[in-house]
């Protein structure tokens, strides 16, 4: 048994077969079946039919229908490509770089399904310039599938050619998002484009293009091989399959967990973590890294899907859970976050390069001692005039923490100010 | 500029996309790795190897934070700092590693030039902080006896090397 939800991993298999990394010991335990399979007996509408009818959602953050995100690829378009998001950088997120390291293959039959499914000959890992290390043992397996036959002209003895690159960025969080990785995957600065056209019709190099995070790419040789009935007895209705979940923070035993969607969130914290070290009592919580609406500790009872996470004002996102004990100072914490996204805002657009300058600005003068109450209400009218006015999700992330701090902790902030 | 293997190692990454611009990133990577910095003469030559203008080199190379344009020490050491690895200690751990290698809380380069310290954004391995980054490899979990011991390490390894 993985845990009490979970006979065994579908995702994070190393933890079941530790040598799976191995092209050998991979194709020994059903390896490549999906691929086969798909090149051999499907037409490609019917692989994007059957991860359409999984349910499978993107597991980047946005919880996209992967099947459907295929499916806006325009018929008979040349040119295609697949580019893969392992620029793995919202702080607490963790997983894509395990996946890649230890279970690689299911994230190249992935995104080797994918291309087949949408037609597209060329896939992109782009990874961030810090799995620089970690894509060494990436390049490892591509080579070990490329000598196999399973990559290239004729991928899997078929007749169709399939070629798989890894690229790595430089060090900018705001790559991550889609468009500004496809600027930066073609030596520009990684600003985010505008949308229409969307990448579907105008992505890589101008070309339809489908961009999909590791993780989900690992979810779809399962979906093949064993069918979309298997795939749904796992999760919920709305969210199905399994997902990792990265638990960091105060907790006695962080790391990646798996687990079907719909669990709650007390399971991950107290069964698999351990618990808070010390008997400490849990504060809040930030369910999907800095970008999450952070929740206090009634809120644990709450099942981690989509729908539920929603449903109390935060969301799964890419579900990195980063526990926050009751020692631990609000104000310091969301100032770090702010830290954070100041350091990260690519520039491109004013309210977010201005707005998370000024809120730095103001959480250090309260922090230092020399705050107002009057700085406490001008976070809020800071995060109002970057709301719905950023060019991207970064700069709507970046006022997460002074939201949910401000309603769910204002009387720290009050102490500060009136020390 | 570029060696005859470096020449080469450029033709194999150009060969990956459609267009040469889009071997920026891992040309300015390649003019970077011998020396860990990038000075005028080799963002001129990325230029000219990629048919893009040199403003456009030099506006990217600002852009990314893991370019240099400044000399380092030998080896670079990124402490993750932020707040799921400085909820397990990762701040202290940082500010103490400073001390003990003579350097201010900002970070820099120790005297004999060994080392470049520098307090960083998440670096995706927080469930096993304190952790560090230096050049390739993850070092997690550590102490600061753990952390002293490779830096020891890298030190006699440098030492070696010189004598040699």
């Amino acid at each position: 048994m993985a845990n009490d939800y979970l006979k065994e991993h579908i995702l994070l298999r190393h933890k079941d077969i530790p040598d799976i990394g191995d092209i050998d010991v991979y194709l020994s335990d059903g390896g490549y079946e999906g691929l086969k399979k798909a090149l051999e007996t499907m037409q490609p509408a019917e692989v994007i039919e059957a991860v359409k009818a999984s349910g499978l959602r993107g597991r980047g953050g946005a919880g996209f229908p992967t099947g459907v995100k295929w499916s806006f690829i325009p018929k008979g378009a040349k040119d295609v490509y697949i580019v893969v998001n392992a620029d793995e950088s919202e702080p607490g997120t963790f997983k894509d770089r395990e996946l890649m390291e230890y279970n690689p293959h299911q994230v190249i039959e992935g995104a080797a399904i994918a291309a087949y499914a949408v037609g597209a000959h060329t896939v992109y890992i782009y990874g961030r310039g810090e799995f620089k290390g970690p894509f060494v043992t990436l390049q490892k397996a591509v080579d070990q599938a490329y000598e196999k036959g399973i990559l290239g002209k004729n991928a899997m003895g078929t007749d169709y050619a399939l070629d798989l690159h890894l690229h790595l960025g430089a060090g900018a969080y705001i790559c991550g998002e889609e468009t500004a990785l496809l600027n930066s995957l073609e030596g520009y600065r990684g600003y985010p484009r505008s949308r229409p056209p969307f990448p579907a019709v105008e992505g890589l190099y101008a070309k339809p293009t489908v961009i999909n995070n590791v993780e989900t790419m690992a979810n779809v040789p399962g979906i093949i091989v064993h069918g979309v009935e298997w795939y749904r007895q796992f999760g919920t209705e709305k969210s199905a399959g399994t997902k990792v979940f990265s638990l960091s923070g105060h907790v006695n035993r962080p790391g990646n967990y798996e687990l079907p969607l719909g669990v709650p969130i007390r399971y991950l914290i107290e069964e698999l973590g351990g618990g808070v070290p010390n008997g400490k009592r849990v504060k809040a919580v930030l369910p999907a890294g800095e970008s999450s609406l952070m929740v206090p500790e009634d809120k644990l009872d709450t099942p981690m899907d989509y729908e539920s996470m929603a449903a109390i004002g935060s969301m799964l996102g890419s579900a990195s859970f980063i526990v926050m004990d009751e020692t631990v100072d609000i104000v310091w914490a969301a100032e770090k976050m702010i830290h954070f996204f100041k350091h990260e805002s690519c520039g491109k657009c004013s309210p977010c390069r201005e707005g998370t300058y000024w809120l730095s600005n103001v959480y250090h003068r309260i922090r230092s001692g020399e705050g107002t109450m009057e700085d406490i209400d001008l976070l809020p009218k800071i995060v109002e005039q970057m709301s719905g006015n950023t060019f991207c999700p970064l700069g709507e992330f970046a006022t997460s923490p002074v939201k949910a701090s401000l309603l769910h902790f204002r009387h720290e902030y009050e102490q500060y100010v009136k020390k | 500029m570029w060696s005859e293997a470096e020449q080469r190692e450029l033709e194999e990454i150009l060969k990956k996309y459609p267009t040469k611009r889009s071997a920026l990133l891992p040309a300015l990577y390649l003019a970077q790795r011998e020396k860990n910095w990038l000075d005028d003469d080799d963002i001129e030559a990325v230029a000219e190897a990629l048919d893009v203008p040199v403003t456009d080199v030099h506006a990217v190379v600002g852009f990314y934070t893991l370019f240099r344009r400044e000399p380092t020490g030998k080896h670079m050491i990124h402490v993750c700092t932020d707040l799921p690895c400085a909820l397990r200690g990762a701040e202290d751990f940082y500010l103490r590693l400073t001390e003990r290698l003579g350097l201010p809380p900002e970070g820099g380069t120790t005297e004999d030039g060994m080392f470049t310290l520098e307090a960083v954004p998440c670096l995706a391995a927080c469930d096993k902080a304190p952790m560090c980054q230096i050049d390739l490899q993850y070092y997690e979990n550590l102490t600061d006896e753990m952390i002293d011991t490779v830096l020891a390490q890298l030190r006699a390894e440098a030492r070696q090397k010189t004598e040699a």
